[in-house]
């Protein structure tokens, strides 16, 4: 079983975004990147069906600029990633369709049974790339996935596709497919960062085309904006003392706390 | 290309999914703005009878057939394309559900559609759609156009009112026959929560806790906070994933929809996804360190700060 792993970055949330001069995008200067929760979610589910039904784990990062792909691809590998594919070349981590358009193109020399994405990331403003992917290939691909098992034939999968209120649909697939990954079944291991470096320097990282590219989002991005946080909301401010205090007080007023009826 | 406004039905045991009426609603007075028609796509195998109670829409489209007996991405889709294709809506809303996910990207893949994700609002603006749309995690928002003014939009649960679609009235009926399926993906079984030892829909008071929170042994003191205000704790989806509470108290999109009385929300940041389980709580109070936190614009009382310092402190004050 060939497994593929969609991986990237995004800006690091723990960070201030600030919006660019032009109001339509982030000011990209001073950002920071993480890996995207959800793909390390989809990588650590890879290796785990990967050690259950043997096979190869493939990881593949669009060739950006900004952050570091190549730290991305060399923690897959010290994660126990057998392979990473850098594909194509992009001044900034494009819209979806273009991702998906790019992916596409290399995966047709790269063998895949199983794609795995992660179900979603933070600066998706064109939908998810999973079933982009999956539809520009003509794959059968489901979204919000957990709990993945592969056939002993390696023909089908079968994967759990959560709803609201914790209900929970079971399907199964042909494959090749392709599945956005909610949680692995295990955290994501980790890799430690000496054995990063070291991979940054001998592993071998390969290229592959992302192809001609795709015609874009197909969307106009009028203005973006940091919402008014806290526009609606009173501010409490003071020591943690006097924030317990109003807070005591304002459910005081309301019946709760200090031996107040339930 | 016509002015219409096309909906994706979802529906689970027989009934119509809240999200549905919450985007119907929308669809009519959009449509009513662009001069076209409130759609709604109804798909489904003895579903027929559900139409009726589509009344917010002008005309259901109805596809009744035992090869949609249950959802499936692969089926939903190829049955869906044509459709959309042959009637040009200006707009379809589906929900940004599991379901709706899979079914919105795959159709702008395959009709080269554009997809604004994460709506969570959508005017007319001279006959054509412009959508707000949340990223970051709603850290930013997004005004966007279609470029050649038709698209589709995922919608953010609670985003609309669903009494708006929910009315009663006498939509046209179209039955429609599918003219593709594709059964790759194949539907196997539905599977429900067990109950839990607390049932948190049921709750008047509940202390929710986060990420924020750290680490395992600092949830006694949330337990013990929440003892004092005779409320439950509940959570985040992490807070689930890392198993330090059970799934059944976790608050959201995938967990589950309150409405207490009052939701205190510590080092919670307040994800699209979490807040559509929780933004009717009567009173929200959020703790957060992080001032740019999207909850605070849900919450009715905010304060930037340590949950670790303020959570004892107020635990104390209550006498617990
Ligand atoms: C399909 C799908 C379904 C989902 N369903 C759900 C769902 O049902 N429920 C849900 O909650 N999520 C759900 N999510 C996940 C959601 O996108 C977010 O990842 C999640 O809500 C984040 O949880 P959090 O706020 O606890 O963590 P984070 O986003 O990591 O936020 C932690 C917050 O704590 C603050 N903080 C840190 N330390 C402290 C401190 N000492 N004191 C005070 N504040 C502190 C930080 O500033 C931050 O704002 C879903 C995601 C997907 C893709
Ligand atoms: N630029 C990219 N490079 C690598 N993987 C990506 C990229 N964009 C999307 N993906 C994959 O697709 C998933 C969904 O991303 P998104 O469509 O941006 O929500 C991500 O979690 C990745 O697995």
């Amino acid at each position: 079983m060939d497994y593929v792993v969609l991986l990237k970055q995004v800006p690091d949330l723990a960070e201030d975004l600030e919006i660019d001069s032009a109001g339509t995008g982030l000011d990209r200067e001073w950002m920071s990147f993480v890996a995207s929760e959800w793909d390390e979610y989809a990588l650590e589910e890879a290796l785990h069906l990967r050690d259950a039904t043997g096979g190869t784990v493939t990881c593949l990062a669009l060739g950006v600029q900004a952050g570091d792909v190549d730290e991305l691809l060399a923690t897959c590998l010290a994660r126990g990633a057998d392979r990473v594919v850098r594909v194509g070349s992009f001044e900034q981590s494009p819209d979806s369709h273009s991702a998906a358009g790019a992916f596409a193109a290399a995966l047709d020399g790269i063998p895949h049974d199983l794609i795995l994405t992660g179900v979603q990331a933070i600066d998706d403003l064109d939908g998810q790339v999973g079933p982009l992917l999956a539809t520009r290939r003509d794959l059968p691909h489901v979204s919000v996935v957990t709990h993945i098992a592969v056939a002993a034939d390696g023909k089908t999968a079968t994967a759990h596709q959560e709803y609201a209120g914790g209900v929970v649909g079971e399907f199964e697939l042909d494959l090749p497919a392709v599945l956005g990954v909610q949680t692995s079944r295990e955290a994501p291991r980790y890799a430690p960062v000496s054995r990063v470096r070291q991979l940054m320097k001998t592993a071998t990282i390969e290229k592959a085309d992302g192809g001609g590219g795709g015609s874009g989002s197909g969307l106009t991005i009028e203005a973006m904006a940091v919402p008014e946080s806290g526009a609606t909301a009173e501010m409490i401010t003071g020591n943690p003392v006097a924030i317990a205090d109003r807070i005591a007080a304002i459910l005081a007023e309301r019946g709760i706390g200090a031996g107040a009826p339930r | 290309m016509s002015a219409d406004v096309m909906v994706l039905v979802e529906h689970r045991d027989g009934a119509i999914l809240d999200t549905t009426f919450e985007l119907l609603g929308k669809a009519k007075s959009l449509a009513a703005e662009s001069k076209g028609e409130a759609v709604a796509v109804l798909l489904g195998s003895g579903v027929a009878g559900l139409a009726g109670s589509l009344g917010a829409a002008a005309r259901v489209i109805v596809i009744d057939d035992p090869a949609f007996e249950a959802f499936s991405p692969s089926a939903y889709q190829a049955a869906l394309v044509p459709v959309v294709r042959d009637r040009e809506p200006t707009l379809v809303l589906v929900a940004n559900s599991g379901a709706g996910m899979d079914v919105a990207a795959g159709l702008s893949a395959a009709l080269e559609l554009p997809l604004a994700a994460y709506a969570t609002e959508v005017t007319m603006d001279g006959g054509s759609p412009r959508v707000t749309c949340q990223l970051y995690a709603g850290k930013i928002q997004a005004t966007v156009r279609f470029e050649r003014g038709r698209g589709i939009a995922t919608v953010v649960a609670g985003s609309f009112p669903a009494e708006a679609g929910a009315g009663a009235g006498s939509p046209m009926v179209e039955a429609v026959a599918a003219t593709a399926s594709d059964g790759r993906v194949r539907f196997k079984r539905l599977h429900r929560p067990e109950a839990g030892d607390v049932d948190i829909t049921r709750e008047s008071v509940l202390v929710s806790v986060g990420r924020g929170i750290g680490d395992q042994d600092n949830l006694e003191l949330i337990e013990a906070l929440a003892k004092a205000l005779g409320g439950a704790v509940s959570s985040s989806r992490p807070i689930a994933d890392a198993g330090w509470l059970p799934r059944t108290r976790q608050v959201g999109k995938s967990g589950l929809k309150v409405k207490p009385k009052v939701y205190l929300a510590l080092g919670i940041s307040g994800a699209p996804e979490h807040l559509e389980g929780m933004r009717g709580a009567e009173l929200i109070i959020a703790v957060n360190s992080d001032a740019r936190a999207p909850i605070f614009s849900v919450a009715h009382y905010g304060a930037v700060a340590d949950l670790l310092d303020v959570v004892p402190a107020l635990t104390a004050r209550l006498g617990g």
